[in-house]
């Protein structure tokens, strides 16, 4: 947010430079779709590391594995709608469907989508909760009581054997989920990498790149979400989840900005016939959103920070307040760095002469508060998720008693 | 005088009915009521016919003629940012700088320029869709509403596309735009409404000095094909392998 804040403060005072086609005055990827893979990098980062506990069996992470799977949830029934809203006929969007073009890269969405929503996402997390959707709709009362008798399907059944079943089916499914969660951020990514026309989308890295960003994204995200849900709920903090999350968000950037930095290295040693222009659009139109705020606060700074807090002799208090700041400026970075993909391809001109800019709305279907009412919303489902399934451990301590640090 | 009927006999008038009905019915089914309702247009069959569009830069005077007919040909909004059709100046500097600008897509013509850079060479370039062979926004339209007609003219069915504005970034060209009103892609169709009935693109009918040729490259005596036979030819940006149906005689290096 605090990007496009700027860039709205800053849009006004650069003008068109250079030529550029008559046709390219109107931007038109507007910010909906920089929140779209934002969005999808959330679900599959979270997706990700939920199967980290359940398919590798990193026990520490216990704390957030249910918690992934509904933020997951939370934010992939939130991730169609900036695209729909960007639509110039939102009422012809089944078309998707019904009638794909199999050969476009767009088509396919709706069914990378369908398959992760319906048999990865929701089935995996039906397995996980069935055992406590019977017990809830054997306890509650009311509406709630019919809520939860029609989610158990009928499968009523809690043997042990039964149980067991719902475990091997929910690795099984966890083990198809990782597959497709890649294939739902990779995907992404290469809906832009497999423009060949836009020489800063075009790159067989771009997918990869988007993968990566998506499970830095998502682990920052499972801290941020975990440390606020736990302090609301005034239940101490697992240290060791919270440091075996900083590790894995530590070696997430690592690989994703190294991966980055070999894009830009090769790009800048190829030095085809883009270059100039997109040197220009560096240094000048993207300066604030990439090397400050995409690289700056959002890469190096976070990056220390963790490094310092998971790895230095530090006090409990001192590690948490890194972490949180720390997830906090890598959520700042990675909105910058779907920022400079989607906005970045598109101010400079195909012609390779020119740069335009771009004056986001504030109001309107792709405004700035349609922006922020998409990044809050997934946030309030999430919370009636946890509500109505709420995923935390009955045996979490409270707060005073902090458990030791590792 | 009484009149008297002529009389035919009932056995004549069978057989004379009997030979003539059927003629008569063969007559009418020659005929298909369809046919001679039509327009001439509907005569049209795509599959027969290949276009292509050469276009002479060092034909051209910039005029904006071709940009401006367009335009009304074709209802394309009058602002400044929707164009099919525009041309483009290049301004080769002593320093083998181009400079490149295109006001209002030509249509108002160039203004002088004020001879701060000396200019080694200065040319013209009317731009539009090329009607690739190869066309990537007909490959990335998700619903297929973008699509090569068999006679080679890449065309968008406006009551299909959904406006998501793929074939846009696609377009290497920058010949797209998204039509402020209906909300959905247009660009150049070469006229398709024209071509069908024989007639060439407005573009090329009205330009004075024949910069832009237009016709069949299957036919003999097409006019491409003897500008295809008579010049040195290339297209935009041929690394991206898009093979444009637009073609360009006399195109500087510098030309993208």
């Amino acid at each position: 947010m605090f990007i496009s804040l700027l860039q709205i403060l800053t849009s006004e005072l650069p003008k068109i430079t250079g030529y550029i086609y008559p046709n390219e005055y109107e931007l038109h990827w507007s910010i909906m779709i920089v929140v779209y893979p934002y969005l999808t990098g959330l679900v599959a980062g979270a997706f990700i590391l939920a199967s980290l506990e359940r398919v590798f069996n990193v026990k520490v992470l216990q704390p957030v594995y249910r918690l992934s799977l509904l933020s997951a949830l939370a934010f992939l029934l939130i991730a169609p709608l900036p695209l729909v809203l960007h639509l110039g006929h939102p009422e012809r969007a089944l078309e998707m469907f019904l009638t794909p073009h199999t050969k476009s890269a767009m088509a396919m969405f709706g069914f990378v989508y369908a398959w992760y929503l319906l048999a990865v996402l929701l089935l995996e997390i039906w397995f996980d909760y069935r055992k406590d959707i019977v017990t809830w709709s054997r306890e509650k009362t009311g509406p709630l009581k019919y809520f939860y008798t029609a989610l158990t399907l009928g499968a009523t059944d809690l043997s042990e054997k039964a149980l067991a079943f719902d475990d091997k089916i929910g690795r099984t499914i966890t083990i198809i989920g990782i597959p497709s969660a890649f294939l739902l951020h990779g995907y992404v990514g290469f809906i832009f990498g497999s423009v060949k026309a836009n020489p800063w989308w075009s790159s067989v890295l771009m997918p990869i790149v988007f993968l990566f960003s998506a499970i830095v994204s998502g682990i920052a995200l499972m801290l941020l979400v975990y440390m606020v849900t736990t302090m609301f709920r005034w239940k101490a903090m697992n240290m060791l989840c919270l440091n075996k999350l900083g590790e894995f968000l530590f070696y997430a950037m690592l690989v994703d900005f190294s991966l980055e930095l070999l894009d830009f290295t090769q790009r800048l040693y190829e030095s085809e016939e883009s270059i100039a222009i997109l040197s220009q659009m560096i240094t000048n139109r993207l300066f604030v959103s990439l090397i400050i705020s995409q690289i700056l606060l959002g890469t190096l700074v976070p990056m220390t920070a963790i490094a310092m807090a998971r790895f230095g002799k530090l006090p409990n208090e001192l590690r948490r307040m890194l972490y949180f700041i720390s997830a906090l400026l890598v959520q700042v970075g990675i909105f910058s760095t779907r920022w400079n993909v989607v906005i970045g391809g598109q101010l400079f001109s195909k012609s390779l002469r020119g740069l335009t800019v771009y004056k986001m709305q504030l109001f309107g279907l792709e405004g700035l508060f349609m922006t922020i009412a998409l990044l809050v919303l997934p946030l309030i489902i999430l919370y009636v998720l946890t509500r109505l399934f709420p995923p935390w451990d009955p045996n979490e301590k409270r707060r005073p008693t902090a458990p030791p640090a590792s | 005088m009484t009149y008297e009927a002529p009389k035919m006999k009932r056995r004549e008038f069978l057989e004379t009915v009997g030979k003539k009905l059927p003629r008569w019915a063969l007559l009418f089914m020659a005929i298909d009521p369809k046919k001679l309702l039509a327009s001439p247009e509907d005569d049209y069959k795509p599959e027969e016919h290949e276009y292509a569009m050469g276009i002479d830069i060092h034909k051209c005077i910039g005029c904006g003629r071709c940009a401006n007919a367009c335009k009304n040909e074709n209802h394309v909004p009058r602002e400044p940012m929707f164009f099919r059709t525009w041309i483009e100046r290049y301004q080769i500097t002593e320093d083998r700088e181009a400079i490149v600008d295109s006001p209002n897509g030509g249509i108002d013509g160039f203004p002088e320029t004020k001879g701060e850079e000396s200019v080694l060479r200065s040319f013209f370039v009317p731009k539009l869709c090329n009607h690739c062979k190869n066309a990537p926004c007909v490959q990335v339209c998700p619903v297929g509403a973008t699509f090569i007609s068999p006679d080679g003219v890449v065309l968008i069915d406006q009551t299909y596309c959904v406006g998501c504005r793929y074939c846009i970034q696609a377009c290497p060209y920058g010949a797209r735009y998204l039509h402020p009103e209906k909300k959905v892609a247009d660009k150049c169709t070469f006229c398709y409404h024209r071509i069908r009935k024989g007639l060439l693109p407005a573009c090329v009918e009205v330009c004075p000095t024949q910069a832009r040729v237009f016709g069949e490259t299957g036919s003999q005596s097409s006019p491409i094909r003897r500008f295809e036979r008579f010049h040195d030819l290339t297209v935009l940006k041929p690394s991206l392998n898009t093979k444009p149906r637009v073609m360009y005689a006399g195109a500087d290096g510098e030309v993208r």
